[in-house]
């Protein structure tokens, strides 16, 4: 630690690097999320005025941990002293020796991520309830992204975690029995946020991204007989591989394959074929790995396979399908087929009403618009993209696109 | 931890009641519960048609012949338990002969909670 840190600083590393462990490690204790998430928080601001008074202290994570700890205890508490039935509730903490380092401290993010999918929780609020509990996205960020108001969002997520500390849903990752229909929702959780932490790369979110990547591989290394999770792993590692190479938008077609980072994509590779050396039916995720594979696979051969990409795509369309993956489709047939294929695979997006307000949408008809020479249907169509994109570098090679093909 | 099991029964799961297989089923799920000392207490119910409803509004009493509720299964009985957590009482309400002609909804025992 550095001296000249002032307090908000170290604050601020604290609440990036150790907030999501010391939650789930207090949540997990005491089988209290909502709880956790409160005494953190209060741990935080005692941090604020206590450190501006008395001085920084040498191990700050763990003076966070101890504080935010005995407010959960205070807590617990007094609501047995008011209440003679509590009486057991201090009791609820687990019995081993509580954790003072955070280096020795448990690392309990992957059992919150399965408490939040259990069968017992609504399977609509299992994603975004991880998104926040082990993720600490924002609620406007999340009821954003499920298209929801942050109000109603809000309360879902407080019932939620109401029912996982009054039900005492345990903190554990199920037996292999139970997996099943709990494991596809956290592998999903894991995707959204690592997609949160790449959208968002300025806001100091690229911490999200290595959080997911490190969770993908406990999980792994946990259920190594699992396919989807090494397709999950293969998936990210892929992404991740290229986003170290592009500081600002460069669309994957336009990009140095030199860039790529050559151990993180052989290290996709080598999941990829532990995955499919299972020998189960190809899932979701292994899909998108495969595609993703398929796409670097032009940094040996120079060029991009886009008849296997089309075909890994309608497998896709067929195992989950999504407006996502019939965008994707879309794009591969018309690089592979030429752009009236394209379009009309485009076609079959008309099921999805939000389409139009899908800025991907808008770009792939963009493209193959203008590949078909139709000029006015792609000026619409970059226009369209143009205003739903966030990114002010998306926006800008939309913009050069457009003077580019359309003119 | 206590959790309460309730049990809900079909029709045709009433209509068995005179079956002695019936009652083989429950009565070594029910010692299967003592034996693992679990037990907080527990009873199997008459069929519905001999329940009555009360309500009061505006001080005045109404007393109806039938359950609460008219529904297609119907409360047949209920354990307390006193499990560790979620998944043990799931775990004994998954074993119960009502949950593979009917339905067990899984409760826990309120905690008076009061906001500080």
């Amino acid at each position: 630690m550095s001296p000249r840190e002032t307090v908000h600083q170290v604050l601020e590393r604290v609440a990036t690097e150790d907030r999501g462990r010391i939650l789930a490690y207090l949540a997990s204790r005491f089988g209290d999320s909502a709880l956790a998430e409160d005494a953190l928080s209060n741990a935080f601001i005692a941090a604020l005025m206590k450190w501006a008074a008395s001085g920084i202290p040498d191990q700050p994570a763990a003076w966070i941990l101890a504080a935010a700890r005995n407010n959960m205890l205070d807590h617990l508490r007094h609501r047995e002293v008011e209440n003679r039935f509590a009486a057991r509730e201090t009791a609820s903490e687990q019995t081993s020796e509580p954790a003072t380092d955070i280096a020795a401290m448990p690392d309990r993010r992957l059992e919150l991520l399965f408490v939040c999918a259990h069968p017992a929780i609504d399977p609509a609020v299992r994603t975004p309830l991880m998104l926040q509990a082990v993720f600490r996205l924002e609620i406007a960020q999340i009821a954003d992204a499920f298209v929801m108001s942050p109000t109603a969002m809000g309360q879902r997520l407080s019932r939620a975690k109401a029912k996982i500390a009054q039900a005492r849903i345990p903190f554990a990752v199920p037996e292999p029995e139970d997996l099943s229909g709990r494991l596809d929702a956290v592998l999903q959780a894991i995707y959204a946020a690592y997609t949160a932490g790449w959208d968002d790369l300025s806001s100091g979110r690229g911490a999200l991204a290595s959080e997911a990547i490190w969770l993908a591989r406990v999980l792994a290394s946990l259920l190594p007989g699992q396919p989807e999770v090494r397709g999950l792993l293969a998936l990210l590692l892929h992404a991740e591989a290229r986003r170290t190479a592009t500081g600002a938008f460069v669309p994957l077609a336009g990009q140095d394959v030199r860039l790529w980072s050559v151990d993180m994509r052989e290290e996709a590779e080598r999941e990829l074929h532990l995955a499919h050396a299972l020998k189960t039916e190809l899932g979701a995720f292994q899909l998108e790995a495969a595609i993703q594979s398929a796409h670097a696979s032009r940094a040996a051969t120079g060029a991009t396979p886009w008849t296997q990409i089309a075909n890994l795509y309608e497998a896709l369309v067929q195992v989950r399908p999504s407006l996502g993956a019939l965008v994707g489709r879309a794009a591969a047939r018309g690089a592979a087929f030429g752009p009236e294929q394209g379009l009309a695979a485009l076609q079959e997006t008309a099921a999805y009403k939000n389409r139009f307000s899908y800025q991907s949408y808008w770009a792939c008809l963009a493209q193959l618009s203008s590949a078909a020479g139709l000029v006015e249907d792609a000026h619409h169509a970059y226009l369209q993209a143009i205003e739903l994109s966030h990114d002010p570098a998306v926006r800008a090679h939309l913009h050069s696109q457009l003077t580019a093909n359309v003119r | 931890m206590k959790y309460m099991l309730t049990m809900t029964e079909s029709e045709s799961g009433f209509a068995s009641r005179n079956d002695p297989a019936y009652w083989g089923a429950w009565m070594s799920y029910t010692q299967e519960i003592k034996d693992a000392g679990i037990f907080v207490f527990g009873s199997s119910l008459e069929p519905p048609h001999t329940a009555t409803t009360i309500r009061i509004r505006d001080g005045k009493h109404n007393v109806q012949d039938g359950p609460f509720a008219d529904t297609k299964e119907q409360l047949g009985g209920f354990f307390i338990v006193d499990v560790e957590n979620l998944d043990e009482a799931l775990k004994w309400a998954a074993k119960s002969p009502s949950a593979l002609t009917a339905s067990v909804e899984v409760r826990p025992a309120l905690v008076p909670r009061h906001s500080l």
